[in-house]
């Protein structure tokens, strides 16, 4: 996919001027807060759960190796194969390599964000293969030819409307000829559709949840079965996994699996979650002949070699999306890249480099409720300030802010010059500001009146006004 | 591709700040898989079959209770004929000991999707969330799980286990190894990928009926 982070403050102004998915973010999103919220208020034992969880991720982050070799070693007794991708390049040369082998036409795919991230779906079209995802929202985001704008809600950005459209477009040659207007009866039109393709497909692709490294499986979560359809009608099941999802048993994933569900809908568990362990066995009816899980690194050792290692805990249940002020308002597709909000706001910018992300840890108010809502307690908020922090030593902050920065480090070091500039401007704009009580437009202040007024001071700066107080 | 094997285990290494784990650390991992940690499990005092029955049909599953195995045939026939459905369905293999009658016409095996309705067994249930638990296997095709529109699952009384860890333990208890698959159903299949409005029947069955056999002792 196209990587326009580096154009986040073009890409936010048309989010926030696109009226369809202003209109889509309004009815998609309201209800993902208060469902994990319920959810987690159900439960006596879930701040427990989340701190378990985290212990167990940075438990199989300190023994990745251990635990990636114990891994393999199941999957191989299981009769299945491992292949290790050091980066995307390897990673694609991988599936295709399977896929050829398997003298393949037809590729599902369940949702998997490792394969967004080292372009799957391009590199197969590329070689001629035809590939369907099978995610309701992945499907309609493909046939729209756009990336997914939120980890578990790819469509969120799509009006009912638009959906409509784009069945009619591509439908109507398989003999749609109707336009569908209602939920219901689109989501049949893509169950009908999708049935015939995972009938033929030669190559099932899919993400993991979570690798097992006590049982060599990978556990997909879904609540459409696409994931269970995708991994047992072909003949040949790919998974396709960042390492970090390696956990040590059943026990420690059933951990992360209450947490998960809880946090990404407010479900208490989702309506399938399948633990995939090898091809079929000898006098199985169904289920693919050959299983492959390819291991992708592609920056996470990385990562895990930096203070951001936390991040790898992260096991992408986008109640951080959800939760965050800014996603909220421009959706996912300004990020620029795979992964959007906070996770992606510090995940890009490790994956991807600091330069043509820096707007990405910006677009924050540090209002800290992504970090109350991770079920894995990932400090995002602290993180996005320590990449701030590292773009500031870079220089790759803006000429106008650091010159801001400095002349504000400058006065906070002496402090009764301090008071002598601010009292003197507060008074100022006190002045300027007395009839409307407020600015629409000041100089240098471009960035925030654009959007919205700049309430007036009342005068005095809290320096002063403490003062008094104290002394009255 | 063994390249990028020892190339990405030297990386991981090298990121931790270490070189290979010694052998006392090794056998204290192992011994962490072959005897998990006692972690949280959702705690409830309620039976728990009666937990069972109360959160599947929150999730939009039905349930049929009923006193014994002979009454499943019947039991079938009647959510069959509920729901204009014909009398005709693809069961397990694993179903043919069950005395079925003449009218119900059964198709043991797999299925491509050409039955409307499946009847399957399972390995156990769970209260905790209202699931089924299902296994592959010869006697048991995954397929049956998917394909359908209507999926009916006979469940025993002796079979509801009260969280996912007593799940692990039978399995383990069963084979060292796990079957190919083994799917978690928590009632039909559903999206909320248009405008995060919730719609059953997406890609599997569209319902999921319990036949819930009480089998434990008068
Ligand atoms: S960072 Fe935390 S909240 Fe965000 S997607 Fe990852 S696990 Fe979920």
């Amino acid at each position: 996919m196209q990587f326009t982070s580096a154009d986040f403050q073009r890409n936010v102004t048309k989010a926030l001027n696109d009226p369809h998915l202003q209109q889509a973010l309004k009815r998609g999103m309201h209800g993902f807060v208060d469902k994990r919220a319920e959810a987690a208020a159900a439960v006596p034992e879930f701040e427990r759960l989340r701190d378990e969880a985290r212990e167990i991720k940075d438990h199989t982050l300190k023994y990745l190796d251990y635990y990636l070799e114990r891994f393999e070693e199941s999957v191989i007794r299981s009769g299945g194969h491992v292949h290790w991708a050091a980066d995307a390049i390897d990673a694609r040369n991988i599936v295709l390599e399977i896929c050829r082998k398997a003298n393949a036409r037809s590729i599902t795919k369940g949702k998997s964000m490792a394969g967004e991230e080292i372009d799957l779906n391009e590199a197969l079209e590329a070689q001629g293969f035809e590939v369907v995802e099978t995610d309701l929202g992945e499907y309609i985001i493909q046939l729209a030819k756009e990336p997914p704008s939120h980890i578990i809600a790819p469509a969120v950005h799509k009006t009912r409307e638009q959906v409509t459209e784009l069945f009619h477009q591509h439908h109507r040659a398989l003999g749609f000829e109707q336009r569908q207007t209602e939920v219901t009866a689109l989501v049949d039109e893509a169950r009908q559709v999708l049935r015939k393709k995972f009938l033929h497909a030669d190559v099932g692709i899919t993400g993991a949840n979570f690798l097992i490294a006590e049982t060599g499986s990978n556990v997909i979560v879904t609540n459409e079965g696409n994931g269970d359809l995708t991994s047992t009608i072909p003949r040949v099941h790919v998974v396709t996994a960042g390492l970090e999802k390696v956990v040590p048993t059943l026990e420690d994933m059933t951990v992360l699996m209450r947490v998960l569900a809880r946090s990404a809908t407010g479900q208490e568990a989702s309506t399938y979650t399948t633990i995939f362990t090898g091809p079929r066995r000898e006098g199985d009816e169904d289920g693919p002949e050959e299983y492959h899980v390819v291991l992708i690194d592609s920056g996470r050792t990385a990562i895990l070699e930096t203070d951001f290692k936390e991040i790898l805990r992260c096991i992408r249940c986008g109640a951080c999306l959800n939760h965050c002020p800014v996603w909220s308002s421009v959706g996912g597709h300004a990020y620029g890249w795979v992964y959007s909000g906070p996770m992606g706001a510090v995940l890009t910018p490790l994956l991807k480099g600091l330069e043509a992300t820096r707007h990405l840890p910006n677009a924050c108010t540090l209002n800290g409720r992504c970090e109350q809502n991770c079920p894995v307690r990932i400090p995002l908020p602290a993180m996005l300030r320590k990449l701030r922090h590292r773009q500031y030593e870079d220089n790759l902050t803006g000429a106008t802010t650091r010159y801001g920065l400095n002349v504000w480090a400058y006065l906070a070091k002496r402090p009764a010059l301090y008071r002598l500039v601010t009292n003197v401007a507060a008074r100022t704009l006190f002045l300027l500001g007395k009839r409307r009580g407020r600015f629409s437009r000041l100089p240098l202040a471009g960035g925030w009146t654009r959007g919205r007024d700049l309430p007036a001071p009342q005068g005095a700066t809290f320096h002063s006004q403490w003062r008094a107080r104290n002394s009255s | 591709m063994s390249e990028s094997r020892e190339k990405v285990l030297t990386r991981v290494r090298r990121a931790l700040g270490r070189g290979s784990l010694d052998e006392r650390t090794c056998s204290q991992l192992a011994a962490r898989i072959s005897s998990p940690p006692t972690l949280t499990r959702i705690d409830f005092t309620e039976d728990a079959v009666e937990r069972f029955v109360i959160k599947a049909r929150g999730e939009a599953a039905t349930v049929a209770r009923i006193a014994d195995d002979q009454e499943i045939p019947d039991a079938v026939a009647q959510y069959l004929k509920s729901h204009n459905l014909a009398a005709k369905f693809v069961a397990a293999p694993a179903l043919r000991s069950i005395d079925w009658p003449q009218h119900l016409d059964i198709d043991f095996g797999t299925t491509r999707g050409e039955h409307e309705s499946g009847v399957t067994p399972c390995l156990a249930a769970v209260a905790e969330t209202g699931s089924v638990v299902l296994l592959s296997g010869v006697q048991t095709p995954t397929s049956l799980n998917l394909l359908p529109d209507n999926h009916i699952v006979i469940v025993r009384h002796s079979q509801v286990l009260r969280n996912f860890e007593d799940v692990w333990r039978q399995l383990r208890e069963r084979d060292a190894a796990l079957p190919r698959a083994v799917n978690f159903v928590t009632g039909p299949s559903r999206t909320g990928d248009i405008e995060q409005t919730i719609q059953l029947g997406a890609h599997g069955p569209r319902r999921v009926h319990i036949i819930l056999v009480d089998d434990t002792e008068a």
